[in-house]
């Protein structure tokens, strides 16, 4: 059984889901990077020394200022690429959500130590 | 009745941002949830939808401002090495943690993932600020990007929340302390 959106939309889309898709998952991928970089950070002293990009901080805020510099680049990128078409946004829903969960998941301790 | 620094800041860390950023995802759950689901008879005004950009932005100062504080502000005082021989822990919030097998894990745990996990929730505020802003009643016919607002939001809330809670525990076992004391009143004589 279809829903009543899909049966009969209120009015039809009138801006392409490009630019919504590309902050989507670029959020996702900003929040993976951001976990990635934490374990490379715990786990490799030279990661570590290159991301302490502020003394009294330490590597998160090299790990937290990198992350961010992915998430914006990517951003942008996908924004100019997707802002005029319509993506297929299931996926990229699905890609970001999972790609979050994962950050959730590699940022917990116990699990992160596993690496 | 008097403060240090490093609590005021600890408390506009915390109180200020944190905690009314929390409170302001609850309000926004729900807004985003009846203003892309109400259906066109009960539809929204141009100046609720206006608030309701102004309310996410907002949120997404006020959660860019909680980290921001977090990492340059209070995190430098919480991680800082104490000189050697130091008996008093007290100025030392992570050694502190650390000396007790009680407490370590509000480091180890609680602190170690908080770092990380509270910049979930700037970036996903943002990601669900800027989709609403940039459509509008719009999501309201994309029903996919409905669910992604929603679910960031929601992502953010359940992340600020997993910072807070630790935030609000580690400063509970080891209070941020030190710096210059700011009197708020002066005390009545006994």
């Amino acid at each position: 059984m279809s829903s009543p959106e899909s049966a009969t939309p209120p009015n039809p889309p009138a801006i392409p889901n490009g630019s919504g898709a590309a902050a989507i998952l670029s959020a996702g991928i900003g929040s993976f990077a951001l976990a990635v970089l934490a374990i490379a950070a715990d786990k490799s002293s030279a990661i570590k020394r290159t991301l302490i990009f502020y003394k009294p901080t330490g590597p998160l805020s090299g790990v937290t200022t990198a992350a961010i510099l992915i998430w914006l680049v990517i951003w942008v990128i996908l924004d100019m690429s997707w802002r005029k078409k319509t993506i297929a946004l299931t996926k990229t829903n699905r890609i970001a959500f999972v790609l979050m969960i994962l950050s959730f998941l590699l940022t917990f301790p116990p699990i992160a130590d596993l690496f | 009745m008097e403060i240090t620094a490093r609590a005021l800041w600890t408390m506009i860390h915390g109180m200020g941002f944190g905690a009314l950023y929390l409170l302001a995802c609850s309000g926004a759950l729900v807004e985003l949830y009846r203003f892309t689901n109400s259906s066109p008879a009960s539809s929204s005004t141009p100046t609720q939808e206006r608030f309701l950009k102004v309310y996410l932005i907002a949120m997404v100062v006020l959660a860019w401002a909680a980290v921001l504080t977090g990492a340059y502000v209070i995190y430098p005082w919480y991680r800082a090495a104490a000189p050697p021989g130091t008996l008093d822990l007290s100025q030392f919030p992570q050694r502190l943690l650390m000396a007790n097998p009680s407490t370590i894990g509000w480091h180890s745990l609680g602190m170690e993932w908080k770092e990380h996990v509270a910049w979930f929730a700037p970036i996903s505020i943002t990601m669900a600020a800027f989709v609403f802003i940039r459509y509008g009643r719009d999501p309201s016919n994309h029903k996919q990007l409905r669910a992604a607002v929603l679910g960031f939001a929601a992502v953010s809330f359940i992340a600020a929340g997993i910072a807070g809670f630790f935030g609000a525990m580690i400063d509970k076992y080891a209070p941020v302390q030190g710096g210059q004391t700011i009197q708020l009143t002066q005390g009545e004589k006994p």
